[in-house]
């Protein structure tokens, strides 16, 4: 997996390459909550992004806990048809944004 | 015919563990969600019994692959601590953010998309069982 980030202005977006799984969602987390030290508005870009386990989906939680804490917002962007099944069946899709 | 794979019970050897299983979901033309699904219910097994079944020490666990049918029946076998993976409570996943506790949704995932689990312990080991259909309409909604 591989994690590319972005600043503009007051958004940091971060792209997902690859695999989210039990032994990379670590980074993605660290991505997002060090994001979130910088700025209050984070995008996760899902383009390049072929796989979430439940371990992934533990880290955009804890993600989404830490952007209602700041008031802020952590957007998903360009999620797969596949990857949306996961987020449907773990009923994520009702507390994540996603666009 | 069954294959199967024995290494050590370690997160690291998760990759290992994937590949062995989607090289024979490749050769049976499985549907790329299925194969998404099937890795998604792999990973959680096996870190499962990585994380908890023999701490704090190490061991090994065995993978094993056969097809039934149009079925693909994949068993997780370890001689760790007796655990039932699927006596685990439901989360509840209508929470709302605040409420939503971490963990917990890997088991109920793997649970609701496959066709059947099971789970015995003999002769001093766990054995546990995944069972799915890989015809192209069995893809859970």
């Amino acid at each position: 997996m591989h994690i590319t980030e972005t600043r503009e202005n007051d958004i940091i977006t971060i792209a997902i390459e690859g695999r989210v799984d039990t032994n990379t969602s670590p980074q993605v987390q660290d991505a997002i909550l060090k994001s979130f030290q910088k700025v209050n508005q984070v995008v996760l870009d899902f383009t390049q992004c072929s796989y979430v386990s439940s371990a992934g989906l533990r880290a955009l939680l804890i993600g989404q806990k830490t952007a209602a804490s700041k008031k802020g917002t952590m957007k998903l962007v360009h999620v797969p048809e596949i990857l949306m099944n996961v987020l449907k069946m773990s009923g994520f899709v009702n507390i994540l944004t996603i666009e | 015919m069954m294959r199967e794979l024995t290494l050590g019970a370690k997160t690291e050897n998760l990759e290992q563990v994937l590949n062995f299983v989607n090289g024979l979901l490749e050769e049976k033309n499985c549907p790329v969600n299925l194969v998404f699904e099937l890795d998604i219910a792999v990973e959680e097994l096996f870190v499962n019994i990585a994380h908890y079944a023999y701490t704090p020490g190490v061991g090994e666990a065995t993978i094993q692959v056969s097809f039934e049918g149009e079925s693909v029946v994949i068993t997780f076998i370890d001689g760790g601590i007796p655990y039932n993976p699927w006596a685990k409570k439901d989360p509840d996943i209508t929470l709302s953010l605040e409420e939503r506790k971490i963990g917990g949704l890997g088991i109920y995932m793997v649970k609701n998309s496959m066709d059947e689990v099971g789970y015995v312990y003999k002769d001093g080991k766990n054995i546990v069982t995944i069972k799915k259909n890989l015809s192209d309409e069995n893809i859970t909604e």
